[in-house]
C-alpha cells in the first residue's frame, strides 16, 4: 500500500515538474508584454529548434564505429532531397522511414 | 428551426473535416509514438511495475524522454527531490518552446492549459509548422493535434507494458519516422520564412553540443547556446537594421493571419 502511494506521489511530482517547464513562459509573459528582444528571437526560435531536433535525433549515432552514421545521414539526405523535389510530407516521411528500416534491419551498410 | 439544424449539421461536418485533417497531420507521430511508447511500457514492465502505472505516467506526465528518465530513477531508488530536479533540467527546453508560442496561443481560449500541458517535441514541431485549414477554428485544430498525439503515446505505452514481452515485431528503425518528420518540418520552415540565420545558428550550436556534451544534455544546452547566438546577433548587428525591417513586415502579416482564427473562435463561442 505504501508502495502504491509512493509511486503515485512520485508520478505527481514528475508530472508537476514537467508541466512547470512548459507553463513557465506563459506565466512570465502571460499578462505583460515580453521584452522587444524576445519578440524578435521568438520568430527565429521555431526554425532553429526544429533543426536542433534533427541534430538531436543523431545523438546516439556511433560516428567512429561501422557503419559510421552512414544509414542515418544517407536517409536524411534522401528525405530532404525528396521533400525539396516533391514537397509531399507523407511521401518524404514514409519513404525515408521505410528506407531506414531496410537499411538497418538488413545491415545494408555492413560492408563499411 | 430547420435552418438552425442545418447550420449545426454544417458545423459538425466542418469539425469532422478539421479532425480528419488533424488525423492526417499526426500520422507520422502515430507511427513514432507507438514504438517509442511501447519501448517505455516494456521498460517499466521489466522494472516490475503494473501496466496501470504506464497508463498513468503517459496520461499525466506525457514526456517521452522524461518518462524514460523516470524509469531509470525508479530503478535506482531515487528520492523525490532527485526526480523533481532531474525532470526540471531535462524538460527545461520546453520553456523555449512556449516562448515562441506566446502569440500563437494567446487566442486559443479554454483549451490553452491543455495545449501547454501537451507540448511535447513532436506536437511543438507540428503546431509551429502546420497551417490551420482555411475556415477552420485554430483552437479546435490545435486541440485535435495535441490530443491525438497524447492518445498515441498512451496507447503505445499501455500496449508495451501489457504485451510488450509477448510481441516480437521487428520494429527496428521505425522510430526514425520522428527524425524524418523533423527533417520535413525543418524544410517547411525554410520554405515559409525568408530568414536563414536560425539554421546557421542551429548547425553551430547543435554540432558543438553534439561533440562536447553527453547525449542526455545536448538538446537543452544546444537550445540555450543557439538562443544566445540569436540574441547576440540581434544585439550586435547594427547593420541588421535592414533585415529587422524585413522581419518586422512579416510580423504584421502573421498578426493579420492570427486575427482571423480569433474571429472564428469568437463566433464559435457565441
Amino acid at each position: 500500500m505504501t508502495g502504491t502511494l509512493q509511486m503515485l506521489v512520485t508520478i505527481a511530482v514528475i508530472a508537476l515538474a514537467t508541466f512547470a517547464t512548459r507553463v513557465l513562459p506563459f506565466l512570465c509573459f502571460g499578462s505583460r508584454e515580453p521584452p522587444a528582444i524576445l519578440s524578435t528571437i521568438e520568430k527565429n526560435l521555431p526554425p532553429m529548434i526544429l533543426l536542433l531536433l534533427v541534430i538531436y535525433c543523431l545523438k546516439d549515432v556511433q560516428w567512429f564505429a561501422a557503419p559510421y552514421g552512414v544509414p542515418e545521414l544517407f536517409t536524411i539526405g534522401v528525405v530532404a532531397g525528396l521533400h525539396f523535389w516533391k514537397r509531399n510530407a507523407m511521401l518524404s516521411i514514409f519513404a525515408g522511414t521505410g528506407l531506414y528500416m531496410v537499411l538497418v534491419q538488413f545491415h545494408v551498410f555492413s560492408f563499411l | 428551426m430547420i435552418e438552425k439544424e442545418a447550420k449545426r449539421h454544417e458545423m459538425r461536418e466542418g469539425n469532422m473535416d478539421l479532425f480528419l485533417s488533424a488525423l492526417k497531420t499526426t500520422v507520422p507521430v502515430f507511427l513514432g509514438y507507438i514504438p517509442l511508447g511501447m519501448a517505455f511500457g516494456f521498460l517499466l514492465d521489466g522494472a516490475g511495475y503494473h501496466w496501470i502505472y504506464a497508463f498513468l505516467m503517459s496520461l499525466l506526465i506525457y514526456a517521452g524522454s522524461g518518462q524514460f528518465l523516470a524509469v531509470a530513477l525508479l530503478a535506482a531508488g531515487a528520492g523525490l527531490p532527485e526526480f523533481a530536479i532531474a525532470t526540471l533540467l531535462l524538460n527545461l527546453r520546453h520553456a523555449f518552446y512556449g516562448l515562441s508560442l506566446l502569440e500563437k496561443f494567446s487566442n486559443v481560449g479554454k483549451v490553452k492549459p491543455y495545449l501547454i500541458f501537451a507540448l511535447t517535441d513532436e506536437t511543438y514541431a507540428l503546431l509551429t509548422t502546420t497551417e490551420v485549414p482555411t475556415g477552420g477554428s485554430k483552437s479546435r485544430f490545435y486541440f485535435y493535434i495535441a490530443a491525438l498525439d497524447h492518445l498515441y503515446w498512451i496507447a503505445g505505452s499501455v500496449l508495451g507494458a501489457g504485451l510488450g514481452s509477448l510481441l516480437d515485431l521487428n520494429l527496428e528503425g521505425m522510430a526514425f519516422v520522428l527524425t524524418a518528420l523533423f527533417v520535413v518540418l525543418t524544410i517547411e520552415q525554410y520554405f515559409n520564412s525568408s530568414v536563414r540565420f536560425p539554421f546557421i545558428a542551429a548547425v553551430g550550436a547543435g554540432v558543438t553540443s553534439l561533440i562536447l556534451f553527453s547525449p542526455d544534455n545536448m538538446l537543452l544546452i544546444s537550445i540555450i547556446l543557439g538562443t544566445l547566438i540569436l540574441i547576440g546577433r540581434e544585439k550586435l548587428g547594427k547593420g541588421n537594421l535592414r533585415v529587422n525591417k524585413g522581419t518586422g513586415k512579416t510580423h504584421t502579416q502573421t498578426h493579420a493571419a492570427a486575427a482571423k482564427p480569433v474571429e472564428d473562435s469568437a463566433r464559435e463561442e457565441s
